[in-house]
């Protein structure tokens, strides 16, 4: 049978086996957290302490403002030393808590129920927005939010990402490796809250054992089922996977719950399992720490709030040839232009890349035409031509090329012949017309 | 408020994603498609001998002269090794007869390079095939010097060789019965053109050695099948439909053997720049190619008519891409739950 996967698409080498033998292994406890107020896409959040406060782990130090948004909690015990600007990943600066931590590993009440799923949709849902969850793959879209479709929108499958296709990343593989029924509980959490009777998880292929310790883990659960997708990037973006899984195209320009379907990451599900059974805050996150540039390759559990410094320290540091460090993987992670910024609940992966892996080109010739952008644009459009309107500032002729229906994954841009940057000349369009 | 500061031991590059980059390349490219090019060459050594390599080198060498010299007295960056100019002056050395004298190439790769590529912007911004524009400057120009063909012969070393007519050319003149005469049958007549044992232009007589670079590139993926394809087969169904005395009395493999059918289908519509992007808008460009150029055999003033026939459907491009876009993700899915509501 062939496996399930979508038209167009990649085969950048995957790398994963610099961290994929690597189990999980926490991460040391910062001296001091820095810890973010905006680390969602939403509305940032208003601090809850106060200088000089002293916080337990998984106390509230910001609060939400609005429904789009999510609260953001202590990573360590400690004392409140200050709020500062920090950089963060894509380059904004945003205001962060400080907290110097006293070394007790002190936590709010943590309590186990281990009949969570005899709660109501409406208590579990509580208990995943109290917890601060966000989308880990990445997007940091609030949880609660995706969990909550409109009336209008009717939700009948749940699908969880495993397909994690970005190339050198291993973090949502080992949890499915190492935590396989922390994964299906939370499945089973957000089909719950959804009201869904059918989940499915979709495994990239190359993530044999993956599929196998995630099948063994469902063989009591006659309502979700494991589905091996091709090795093919961009396998995990969401639409990709859904016609993967479910072969259900989410309607142009919309979501996935305009067909029906809510998609979570693995990492995501994990901590939604943790904060409805035990109630415990998303304050720290599985972090593949990877790249020829590093001494060390690991799957760390960080707290979040570590600076990235200390998280490549604790790898045994930079290699001397390293050239670019990306927050994320190689396709659509960001460059960081300093490692003294914390790690958030987005940061799936640290990368540190060696000269002779990056093609960073500072000349890029003229589009030859050759089409190859076209033949594997995952979203069927001509990147080709988004490139060559948006370069001579044609903005609204990029628009009638479907501008707005790039998610930008970067797949044109990987296979480009002429090195040209296309995804940051859509991201210039995109700047420049409204949708 | 203070800022977490930041050390500057490490100079870190910043780029927007993605980070990692296939190891394709344009120059690859082009040197890839003009590698595929070496068996046809090899059989034009063969057959024509060394005055047609030595016609083929010239326009090789001055095409990538005139680009370089444009460059250079215009101020651009030079760009002569991304093998495009290369390229070019292969395609129109293997389109020329084997009897031209040396100023022809010269004057053909001039107008390819400069007239028809650079003037226009270079790389990617021509309309037309340079190297066909090239060749249709100088049938246009040279009428007499451009439609002299020789017996394929490795005698000769100049241009003193007995000269012949092309297949197509007795075909138009004479009909299909003196062709039977020259060749004895038709079965000795497929093969001779198979492996180019024919009068033509330099590069364009042996289909099979053009096939093997052809399928090549199809192989690598660097050209797909539909501009070829459709290209070879609407002109083989219009030969057998309108190529004989009656109705679908035509011989189709005679008309694909012959003249710069192979050449054309597979080296020159499927030039990237100047053919559509799209692959259904590459069938119809292969499809508008074929019609074309058995119109202009069968009832043209030409014996051969792919030139005109890719450099009339090079003006169709653009239109072409423009109304046959790819299929957008989600995109039909919105068009059903329009129509049902």
């Amino acid at each position: 049978m062939a496996l399930a996967t979508f038209k167009g698409g990649i085969h950048p080498p995957d790398k994963k086996e610099l961290s994929k033998q690597r189990s999980i292994i926490p991460a040391k406890s910062p001296k001091r957290a820095v810890i973010p107020l905006s680390q969602h896409i939403g509305a940032p959040c208003k601090p809850a302490v106060t200088i000089g406060q002293e916080v337990k782990k998984g106390e509230v130090i910001g609060s939400p403002e609005g429904f789009v948004s999510s609260p953001v909690h202590a990573s360590v015990a400690g004392k409140v030393t200050g709020f500062i600007e920090c950089p963060s990943a894509t380059g904004r600066m945003v205001q962060a808590v400080v907290i110097e931590n006293n070394e007790t590993e002190e936590w709010t009440v943590l309590k186990d129920n281990p009949d969570y799923l005899s709660l109501s949709a409406e208590e579990l849902r509580a208990k995943v927005k109290d917890a601060g969850i966000v989308g880990m793959g990445g997007a940091t879209f609030p949880t609660h939010v995706k969990l909550s479709p409109p009336k209008e929108k009717p939700i009948d499958v749940v699908i969880l990402n495993g397909a994690e296709c970005e190339p050198y990343l291993t973090a949502d593989y080992r949890l499915m490796i190492e935590k396989p029924q922390d994964v299906v509980g939370g499945l089973k959490v957000i089909m719950k809250i959804v009201g869904v009777t059918k989940g499915f998880i979709g495994i990239e292929a190359n993530k044999p054992d993956a599929v196998e310790i995630m099948t063994k883990a469902v063989a009591d659960e006659p309502n979700i089922s494991i589905v091996t997708c091709k090795v093919m990037y961009p396998q995990g973006a969401e639409k990709m996977l859904i016609k993967a899984c479910v072969d259900r195209e989410v309607p142009a320009r919309g979501l996935p719950m305009d067909c029906g379907v809510v998609c979570q990451n693995i990492g995501t599900a994990v901590a939604i399992y943790e904060a409805a059974r035990f109630g415990k805050p998303l304050i720290e996150r599985v972090v593949t720490v990877t790249g020829e540039g590093i001494n060390e390759p690991k799957n760390l559990m960080v707290k979040i709030g570590t600076l990235i410094s200390d998280v490549v320290a604790e790898c045994g540091g930079l290699k001397d040839n390293t050239a670019k460090v990306i927050s994320g993987g190689p396709m659509m992670g960001f460059a960081l232009f300093t490692l003294d910024m914390p790690v958030t609940k987005g940061t799936s992966g640290i990368l540190a890349l060696p000269e002779s892996e990056v093609t960073h080109v500072d000349k890029f010739g003229p589009c030859i035409r050759c089409g190859r952008c076209i033949e594997v644009c995952p979203m069927g459009l001509i990147p080709s031509m988004l490139s060559v309107t948006a370069e001579k500032g044609f903005y609204e002729d990029a628009k009638a090329y479907n501008l707005y229906d790039c998610f930008e994954c970067g797949t044109c841009t990987y296979v480009c012949p002429s090195k040209r940057p296309i995804v940051h000349l859509v991201r210039l369009a995109k700047s420049q017309v409204k949708p | 408020m203070d800022t977490v500061r930041t050390p500057k031991e490490q100079q870190l590059i910043i780029s927007a994603s993605p980070h990692i980059r296939s190891d394709e390349s344009t120059g690859r490219i082009m040197w890839t498609v003009s590698a595929a090019l070496l068996p046809a060459t090899i059989m034009a050594a063969y057959y024509f001998g060394p005055y047609a390599i030595f016609l083929i080198a010239l326009t090789v060498v001055s095409a990538v002269g005139f680009e370089y010299l444009y460059q250079r007295g215009m101020n651009k960056e030079v760009t002569v090794t991304d093998g495009s100019a290369v390229l070019t002056g292969l395609l129109l050395g293997l389109n020329l007869p084997p009897t031209v004298p040396f100023y022809i190439p010269l004057v053909g790769s001039a107008v390819a390079v400069v007239l028809t590529k650079q003037l226009f912007g270079g790389l990617g911004f021509n309309v037309f095939n340079p190297a066909l524009i090239g060749r249709a400057f100088l049938l246009i120009s040279f009428p007499k010097l451009m439609t002299i063909y020789a017996e394929p012969t490795a005698q000769f070393v100049s241009m003193d060789a007995k000269t012949a007519a092309t297949p197509l050319g007795i075909l138009k003149l004479d009909g299909i019965g003196k062709l039977m005469e020259v060749y004895g049958d038709q079965m000795t007549m497929y093969s001779q053109l198979l492996i180019g044992n024919c009068a033509g232009s330099i590069g364009e007589t042996s289909a099979i050695a053009i096939l093997i670079g052809g399928l090549f590139l199809m192989f690598r993926g660097y050209i797909s099948w539909h501009i070829p394809v459709s290209f070879l087969g609407s002109a083989a169904v219009l030969a057998w439909i309108f190529g004989g005395k009656g109705f679908f009395t035509g011989d189709p493999i005679l008309h694909l053997l012959s003249g710069g059918l192979m050449l054309g289908a597979f080296f020159m519509a499927t030039d990237y720049v100047t053919s559509p992007s799209v692959k259904k808008g590459q069938l119809v460009f292969g499809v508008g190619c074929g019609f074309l150029t058995m119109l202009i055999r069968l009832k043209g003033g030409y014996p051969e008519g792919v030139m005109f026939a890719i450099l009339i459907m090079n003006c169709f491009t653009p239109i072409i891409d423009r109304s046959f876009k790819s299929e957008v993700f989600g995109a039909v899915k919105v068009k059903k739950e329009a129509a049902k509501q």
